[in-house]
């Protein structure tokens, strides 16, 4: 009878609790952030247009129309100018091209060089008053499909080259080839993962983007993203948990769908990279994720050692006071 | 002066100096709890236990976190989330109990209410308790400002600026507490202290003057009974079946100990799968005194009082005066319940049908104190703020009818 006045007691209390949770968390937050549609990779909205065209001509199309402005360093068409100066030119640092054929979605990149404004939704920062930098590239759909069609068919390579020749790998694979471990090609294969992750990261945000807790600074200084945008970038350290795993990805995926008149512009990634740029930002904001939820199992399943002990001590005991 | 003799062992040497089993005997086994109880009656000890958390972890977080507006935010973030040792489970560890606490403090007091547990020479315990609340409050506060995050900061700018409508001195109060003009720098070294040292201190001493306040009234059972406690320990010592009562040690730290072991389940569930309740993602961005966050808004444990706040939306000095009110009134409620009936309120109707509109008021109050104030949120508000003036109102009027014939 006593026992189960305890169960009574303990199913009114806990009732009122999740009531109360449920009212200050998952209610109160489904308030604050309606739900929006899910992320779209295939950009909807913009047109279908052709993108497997004919790589060889589109290698001469970009170099005509592309590389006024922009690098492509793995091709042997490097930066015109230093950022300071491109900074001054164009408000902003443009991108290399090397690997937008990997991170970027076919049909958005010849959207983009079709109509920049359009397709990365910064209509109500740039138009007649404020001209964005990059201006729409007078060429044919089928010219476009093969530009697209270049980039694509050397992207991959590049970010790839780029992971293998950039310091903080060769400085890492040493290490574990010193090292010399059993689980050695397992290590690497991590370590090759992880830097693609914030290779795709660097070409995709590093020109407005800090990630200071990972010592990776952004191109483009904080008075100049301003004067841009109209808006500071902020770090993206903590961005994980300030954010969430999936606010983050439907924001990338389209800023404007999440916050109206955001300085963001949509950037385009492919599902592949936004997965790539998000467990990166999760690697270094969320650091201890694996070692938290082994953690939780171990805490968990000691606690429940702990109270079937301290239940049968407790047994005990009252078993002279009954 | 005492006559020593050679010790025949470590605690026979110590007894003869401390008087340790004197010592052991009063606190412990020859101190009386009634035997008619159930859960509820420990969650004192797990409160005693959270709070022996709270000092652990914090001790192991001042290591490393920096009171410095220009610090701050990284020395949490990133020096104790990513690069200390388990700094992350000392971090969650102490914001979870911090939340977590609140959940008993509010259990704890509800329990006392429901069994009337501060009236007939027990008005000490729960005036004690309620200044331990008060200080609770405080050491929340102050140590929320700590990480410096866009939460800290606007949590700190709101809340102080309440200060700045007290009459005449106002203004100047609130430069007086912030040392500025907005929460900066100053502000938070102040309140840096007042987290790790002068509050501590005081909820320690609070703690200890709270426990003595049992002593003499005893701890209330569930069914209200006056127990002549001299008249059970004799019973307690020829068949501890026949008595009433129990020691505290070990009979009934057995039982919470089991209580606290249960608990901690759950501890660990939300300290590593489901934190967000206690560690505001907003405040995961660094505090910007440019940017207003879209919705600002206390813990959920200052949710209830901070609806009645805003519960008058169209009176900003009428709901200052009774969120002032609601923040103190429940010192007064030994003074308030003018029955002296000691029953669980299943057995005072009246007095259970207030018990049960409080909770559910506290409740809607607090829900609605998250979400936006805005078209049927602050009807609902302000209908739930009138609510718990009421029941403050009403409440001896109901106990004077119950002590003129309503319940035995």
């Amino acid at each position: 009878m006593s026992a189960l006045r305890e169960l009574k007691i303990l199913v009114i209390v806990a009732v009122a609790v999740l009531v109360l949770y449920w009212g200050v968390e998952p209610l109160a937050h489904s308030i604050f952030h309606p739900k929006t549609a899910p992320v779209d990779y295939a950009f909807s909205d913009l047109e279908k247009l052709q993108v497997n065209g004919n790589a060889e001509n589109g290698k001469v199309l970009a170099s005509t129309y592309c590389i006024a402005c922009h690098s492509i360093e793995k091709e042997g068409f490097p930066t015109a100018m230093d950022n300071e100066t491109a900074l001054a030119a164009y408000g902003v640092v443009p991108p290399d091209l090397s690997s937008i054929g990997a991170i970027y979605d076919a049909n958005f990149l010849a959207n983009l060089i079709k109509d920049p404004v359009k397709a990365l939704k910064l209509g109500h920062k740039f138009g007649e008053d404020k001209f964005y930098p990059m201006t729409p590239t007078p060429v044919s759909d089928e010219e476009l499909a093969d530009i697209v069609a270049y980039f694509v068919s050397i992207g991959e390579k590049h970010l790839e080259s780029q992971v293998l020749e950039s310091d903080e790998y060769k400085t890492k694979l040493d290490a574990i080839n010193k090292a010399n471990l059993a689980n050695k090609d397992i290590e690497i294969a991590t370590l090759k993962e992880h830097l693609t992750n914030k290779e795709t990261f660097k070409e995709a945000c590093v020109r407005c983007h800090s990630m200071k807790y990972d010592n990776v600074f952004a191109l483009t200084p904080d008075v100049n993203m301003l004067n841009y945008m109209g808006a500071k970038a902020p770090d993206l350290s903590m961005m994980i948990r300030s954010r969430g795993e999936e606010r983050l990805h439907k924001f990338i995926n389209d800023p404007q769908k999440m916050l109206v008149n955001a300085s963001m512009p949509r950037v385009g990634l492919n599902e592949v990279s936004q997965n790539r740029i998000v467990k990166y930002i999760e690697s270094v904001g969320d650091s201890k994720k694996e070692q938290r939820i082994f953690v939780g199992k171990v805490l968990i399943g000691f606690m429940i050692i702990m109270a079937i002990l301290a239940y049968l001590w407790k047994r005990k005991v009252w078993s002279r006071l009954h | 002066m005492a006559e020593f003799k050679k010790a025949d062992g470590f605690v026979d040497w110590l007894d003869q100096r401390l008087a340790v089993k004197t010592l052991a005997k009063v606190l412990m086994t020859e101190y009386w709890i009634p035997k008619n109880i159930n859960w509820l009656w420990a969650m004192g000890v797990v409160l005693t236990t959270l709070f022996c958390v709270l000092v652990v972890s914090g001790i192991f977080l001042l290591m490393y976190y920096k009171p410095d507006t220009a610090l701050a935010f990284d020395s949490v973030n990133k020096t104790i989330m990513q690069e200390v040792e388990f700094g992350w489970l000392w971090r969650h560890l102490h914001a979870v109990s911090a939340s977590l606490i609140f959940l008993i403090i509010y259990i704890h007091m509800l329990v006392g209410i429901y069994y009337g547990s501060y009236k007939r020479g027990r008005e000490m315990i729960w005036i004690t308790g309620m200044l331990l609340f008060v200080l609770f409050s405080a050491e929340a506060f102050s140590g929320y400002m700590l990480p410096w995050g866009q939460m800290s900061y606007w949590a700190a700018k709101v809340i102080t600026d309440l200060f700045s409508k007290v009459p005449l001195i106002g203004p100047d109060l609130v430069i007086w507490i912030r040392g500025n003009f907005i929460p900066a720098d100053a502000t938070l070294t102040r309140f840096f202290m007042l987290h790790v040292f002068l509050l501590p201190l005081a909820i320690m001493l609070l703690i200890v003057t709270h426990f003595y306040s049992l002593r003499m009234p005893h701890v209330n059972n569930q069914e209200g009974e006056e127990i002549d406690f001299e008249k059970e320990v004799e019973v307690y010592k020829q068949d501890k079946k026949k008595a009433k009562i129990v020691a505290f040690w070990p009979d009934f730290l057995s039982k919470d100990i089991f209580v606290i072991c249960t608990f901690m389940i759950l501890v660990a569930y939300l300290v590593c799968f489901n934190y967000g309740f206690a560690m505001d993602p907003i405040n995961f961005d660094p505090a910007d005194t440019l940017k207003t966050p879209a919705h600002i808004y206390p813990e959920w444990y200052f949710l209830w009082s901070y609806e009645i706040l805003r519960g008058f939306y169209m009176s900003e000095s009428l709901g200052l005066i009774f969120f002032g009110v609601a923040q103190v009134i429940f010192f007064a409620l030994p003074f308030l319940d003018r029955s002296p009936v000691v029953a669980p309120a299943h057995k005072r109707p009246l007095f259970f049908l207030w018990f049960f509109i409080l909770i559910v008021d506290l409740i809607v109050l607090t829900i609605f104190g998250k979400l936006p104030p805005e078209g049927i949120n602050n009807y609902i508000g302000f209908a739930a703020a009138i609510v718990f003036i009421l029941l403050i109102v009403t409440l001896p009027i109901i106990t004077r009818l119950e002590k003129s014939g309503g319940a035995k």
